[in-house]
Parts: C-alpha cells; sequence; structure tokens
C-alpha cells in the first residue's frame, strides 16, 4: 500500500555520514565460528544441517546459499538459538553460544527476516526502539537513535517516524526491519533472505544501499539467499549447502565461480559462471595499456563499469575493443576482448591467489 | 420463588390524564417516575452487567492465556462454558435458586457464565491470530515469554477482545432483564411488573431504556477500542 504522496527515492541511496552514537562503540564486528554443527529435528533421520563447520571474519558477509529445504535457514537460526543445536557449537568471538544467556545472545544479535515481522501495533519509531528499550536506554539516547538509524536507512526521520507498518510500502518495511535490527549496534547481523519478497527493482536498490551502508558500518553478516546473483553480488565469502545441510563449498564469489568444487557446484552456479565472475571486477580493476591518442570514433566506458557491461557494449556494436575514461572523459586505456578474458581465465585466478598468500 | 410478582406496584397515576387514559405511552408520567423508578433501576442493570461482564472477562482471560500455553486446556473449557451458554437462563436460575436463593449472586453467577464462551473464543482467537513472523521477529530480537505476550500478543489481541467484550455486554445487557425473577432489581422489575397491570408507559419506557443502555455500551466500547487500537484503524483503511 503506498500511502498518498510518498515519492520515491531515486538513486541518490544513503547518506554516508551519521552523526555516531557517542554511547556505542562503532564498527564493532563478531567473528563466527561454526563447530561441527549438526541439526537434527526430532522425528527424523536425516540431518537438516550436517556436521557444519566454517569461519567467518569479523566485519565480513558471509552468504549461506543452496537448494530450498538445504538447511539455510536452520543453520541461521541456531545462532540465535530460535532452533537448538543437535551436535556441536557455534562461536561468537570465541563464546560458544550454547553457554550464553539467550535473552542476551539475541538481544546482542541484528535479525531481519524475509517478511520483516514489524509490530503491526507499534509505529515506526517503536518498532526499532524495541531492542534499545530491552536494554535499558533512557528515552532520549533511543530517540536520537530512531532518527539517526531511519536516516540510515533511507526513511524519513521525521515523516515516517509516528507511521504504522501498515502504512509502508514492502521496501520501506523492509528499511525499517533492517533499522529495527541495527537499533543496539550489535556486531552480528543475521539476515534471512532479507529482500526475496521484495520487486527486483527495489531489491537492486536495497543490495546496493545495504553494501554502502556495510562498508561504513563493518558488521558481520549472515546473509542467507538461494538466488545466486545475490550471493556473487553480496557476500564477501559463500558458502554453498548441499541437499542434507552439507557444506558443499565454502570461498569467495570469485573462486568458487571459476573453480567449483564439484558438479553439484557447477551445476548450482550455472553455466553463465564465466559471465557472473566478470560482474565481479570493474575495469578500473584492469592493467590496461595506453588508449590510442585518437579515440573520436571509438566507444567508451566509465572506469566503474563491469567486466561483464564492458562486454556487452562491445558485443553489442560488433567491435573487439573499446577506451576506459574517467570521470572527466579523458582516456586512461583501452579495453579488448582479450584483456577481459585473460582476466577470468583459470590462470588469472591462480595467479590472484599466489599473490594473496 | 418470584420475588418481583410478590410486590406489585400500582402506578399511582395522579392527575396525569394521558396515564389515566392508559395511552400508549405517557412521556410526562415518565418524566415524574424517572427519578423514583428509572434511574434507580438503570443504575442497578448497569452495575448487574458491569460486575458480570467484569468476572466473566477475568475468568475467560485467564482461561484463555492458559490454553494459549497449554492446547490442552482449550477443549474442556469451550465444553464447559459452551454447555452453560445453551441453558436456557430462566432453567439455569431454577438450577441455582435452591443453592445460592433469591440473591443478586444467583443472578450474577448465571450472567456469568454466559459471558464465558464468546470472551474466551474470542480472546484465544486473537491470541492466535498473531502472524507467525511476527512472533519470530519479536522472540529473535531477545524478547522474553512474557514480554511477547504483554508486548505483543495481547495488544495485537485487542481488536478481538474488544469484539468479544461487545457482543458480551450487549448480550448481558439483555439477560439482566431477566433478573428480574430473582432479584428486584434492575430495568427487568418494572417489565415484569407490567405484566400484571395494563398500564403500558411503565414497561415500554424500561424496555426501551435497557435497548438504549445496550447501544450506548456498544458505541462506549467501540470509541474505547478505537482510541486504543489506533493502528487497527489504519491497518484497515
Ligand atoms: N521445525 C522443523 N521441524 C522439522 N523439520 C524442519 C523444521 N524446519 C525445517 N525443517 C526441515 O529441515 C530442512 C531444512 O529446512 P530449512 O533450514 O528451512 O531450509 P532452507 O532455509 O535452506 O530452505 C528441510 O527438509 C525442512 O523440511
Ligand atoms: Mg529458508
Amino acid at each position: 500500500m503506498r500511502r498518498p504522496g510518498w515519492v520515491p527515492r531515486g538513486g541518490g541511496g544513503l547518506p554516508l555520514t551519521v552523526s555516531p552514537d557517542p554511547d556505542t562503540p562503532r564498527g564493532t564486528a563478531a567473528e563466527v565460528v561454526f563447530d561441527h554443527v549438526t541439526k537434527v529435528y526430532p522425528g527424523r533421520q536425516q540431518p537438516a544441517v550436517d556436521d557444519l563447520s566454517l569461519t567467518i571474519p569479523p566485519g565480513e558477509i558471509c552468504v549461506l546459499i543452496g537448494p530450498s529445504g538445504g538447511g539455510k535457514t536452520t543453520a541461521l537460526k541456531m545462532v540465535n538459538r530460535l532452533i537448538t543445536i543437535t551436535e556441536g557449537d557455534i562461536l561468537i568471538d570465541g563464546r560458544g553460544v550454547r553457554g550464553l544467556d539467550l535473552a542476551e545472545l539475541r538481544r546482542g544479535i541484528g535479525y531481519v527476516i524475509q517478511q520483516v515481522g514489524l509490530f503491526p501495533h507499534m509505529t515506526v519509531a517503536d518498532n526499532i526502539a524495541t531492542v534499545p528499550r530491552l536494554l535499558g536506554w533512557d528515552k532520549a539516547r533511543i530517540a536520537n537513535r530512531v532518527g539517526e538509524l531511519l536516516e540510515l536507512v533511507g526513511l524519513d526521520p521525521t515523516a515516517d517516524r509516528k507511521r504504522y507498518p501498515a502504512q509502508l510500502s514492502g521496501g520501506q518495511r523492509q528499511r525499517v526491519g533492517l533499522a529495527r535490527a541495527l537499533a543496539a549496534d550489535p556486531p552480528l547481523m543475521l539476515m534471512d533472505e532479507p529482500f526475496g519478497a521484495i520487486d527486483p527493482i527495489t531489491r537492486e536498490r536495497l543490495q546496493d544501499e545495504f553494501l554502502r551502508l556495510q562498508r561504513e558500518i563493518g558488521k558481520t553478516v549472515i546473509f542467507v539467499t538461494h538466488d545466486i546473483d545475490e550471493a556473487v553480488k553480496m557476500g564477501d565469502r559463500v558458502a554453498i549447502l548441499r541437499e542434507g545441510g552439507k557444506l558443499a563449498q565454502y570461498d569467495t564469489p570469485d573462486a568458487i565461480l571459476a573453480r567449483p568444487a564439484d558438479d553439484f557446484v557447477a551445476r548450482f552456479v550455472g553455466a553463465d559462471r564465466g559471465l557472473k565472475r566478470l560482474t565481479l571486477s570493474r575495469i578500473g580493476d584492469l592493467e590496461l595499456p595506453p588508449a590510442p591518442a585518437a579515440h573520436d570514433d571509438e566507444l567508451t566506458a566509465r572506469l566503474t563499469t563491469s567486466l561483464r557491461d564492458a562486454l556487452s557494449i562491445m558485443l553489442a556494436d560488433g567491435r573487439s575493443q573499446l577506451v576506459a575514461v574517467d570521470d572527466d572523459g579523458n582516456a586512461v586505456g583501452l579495453v579488448t576482448l582479450d584483456r577481459i578474458r585473460a582476466a577470468v581465465s583459470p590462470e588469472a585466478a591462480a595467479e590472484e591467489e599466489g599473490a594473496r598468500t | 420463588m418470584i420475588a418481583s410478582l410478590a410486590a406489585v406496584v400500582i402506578p399511582k397515576f395522579g392527575q396525569d390524564s394521558c396515564a389515566r387514559a392508559n395511552k400508549t405511552f405517557c412521556w410526562d408520567w415518565f418524566r415524574q417516575h424517572w427519578g423514583s423508578t428509572f434511574e434507580p433501576r438503570l443504575v442497578e442493570h448497569i452495575k448487574l452487567t458491569a460486575i458480570a461482564v467484569g468476572i466473566g472477562f477475568v475468568i475467560a482471560f485467564s482461561a484463555a492465556l492458559l490454553a494459549h500455553r497449554q492446547r490442552w486446556f482449550e477443549t474442556p473449557f469451550s465444553v464447559v462454558s459452551g454447555l452453560l451458554y445453551t441453558i436456557p437462563s430462566l432453567a439455569l436460575f431454577e438450577i441455582l435458586v435452591p443453592i445460592t436463593g433469591l440473591t443478586v449472586t444467583t443472578a450474577e453467577v448465571a450472567l456469568v457464565s454466559y459471558t464465558l464462551l464468546i470472551l474466551f473464543r474470542n480472546t484465544l482467537t486473537g491470541l492466535r491470530g498473531v502472524r507467525d513472523e511476527v512472533l519470530v521477529a519479536a522472540r529473535g530480537m531477545g524478547l522474553t515469554g512474557r514480554q511477547v505476550l504483554w508486548r505483543v500478543e495481547l495488544p495485537l489481541a485487542m481488536p478481538a477482545i474488544f469484539a468479544g467484550l461487545r457482543i458480551a455486554t450487549v448480550t448481558i445487557i439483555s439477560l439482566t432483564t431477566v433478573a428480574a425473577f430473582v432479584v428486584d432489581q434492575g430495568l427487568g422489575a418494572p417489565i415484569l411488573n407490567a405484566i400484571n397491570v395494563d398500564f403500558k408507559t411503565e414497561f415500554i419506557a424500561a424496555g426501551l431504556l435497557a435497548v438504549a443502555l445496550a447501544l450506548v455500551a456498544d458505541l462506549v466500547l467501540v470509541v474505547t477500542q478505537r482510541v486504543s487500537t489506533p493502528w487497527a484503524r489504519r491497518a484497515a483503511g
């Protein structure tokens, strides 16, 4: 339901500077370790999550992906113990969740779900204030924080405060859900298909805004999705779960696309994995040979253009090269089909791997 | 057993020509007897109703909370309150009089028993109607079971609870007139009088007052609900 007078925000995105809340330490992020975690639901033979071990470094987005029923939600809900762990433990900054006080554990973790689950009887401001109230913050501090968060997620800090969830669009509700999860500045965020129920255009905007936001706040995020494109876009690392909750591969998106661990992963990421890899780099990331002095009749593309888009630009015009230009339109270098092919060749990936270690 | 029949009051017609002619409704006579008859009867009626709905709500609400947590409790309470609901009110008075006599207690026990089913059902339906994702989000944020109940489930059950209160209140206002068979109280007393008397005004006035009371009570509850659950209105609009 879109209320009258509501103007969709353009691509302007989120303001990147927020006055820090003086009482909250900024940029705190937790390390999360799944340590041989298994979940067997009562009355079931097969585990829903099977001996899952992985380490998520602080400040990274780890995407859990896999087919429906693969155990993604189960794995996520064991972190805040909405589901009890059958075997193993999950360590947050070294502390096992099984030994922590339940309320305290949950209040320290931001939780975002696909259906959002806003409280229909509370205003936007009251929804966002839920955890700060539980933590006993004083009124002034809560009011400040609510305003700050509304701005952070791209809502109007004055007009949207007093609205009820039923008066918001789907995208706005998910923004409020995100603000509510971020309210007490938790070092860890759990997001279960947060953009899954949102139309493609709004979803893309929310993804972009979240990535920009994440660059600023640097949380550890466990992000569940079943959409490989979303996983490649959002994840610093991607964990692929197969049926039965077994970990098939855990690596960077680039490494998974370049070298799928097995047939299951290869099929899952799709035959166009080569093209998907091209979305991960921009032409500005490449070392480019100088452009020809006169490039008036050449195609041009900005340095922020993805390799995939650059390829598409060339193919659409039947050319095999284009000139990379900076924001002022000055030629910076020459991008050729060969250069793009080399950038995503297996040898290049191996080289990069070598350079990293 | 019928107390008020023993104390039939013949209306004092006085100088009122309308009353002496026994026209359908004598406005002057009504006004003259407002302070002596109708106002006290109306106040008694309101008290009887309020006590019945109040006690009924406390019992039904507690039972609904229990049934919300312990599913097994739903069936026995539904069966018992459903049975009570189906017993004709006069029969229930007959059953109770040998135990509690011709007292207000008898009247209230009977009236309370008619509120239980409606209030129990509506409260439980309201609590169960809270959407799953709302509860998951609440627990995921670290609300305790008690906090989820008082801050999320009960506020969201309010529209259903109010709907139950409205039905129960209107029903009890109507039933309380029958309570005049056991106690000489409420608007039922003048109505009962009128059975033995040819004079129509007293009977019509008391009946209309009961109807008006039901309408006003319903209106008060609607307004209270609107004010206390502003979100529900906006969700609908
Ligand atoms: N509460 C539950 N009780 C029993 N089985 C469940 C429950 N929740 C999920 N499962 C089962 O566990 C498996 C994994 O489910 P889930 O974690 O929801 O997968 P995903 O989120 O990857 O789609 C599925 O086979 C599902 O049927
Ligand atoms: Mg799921």
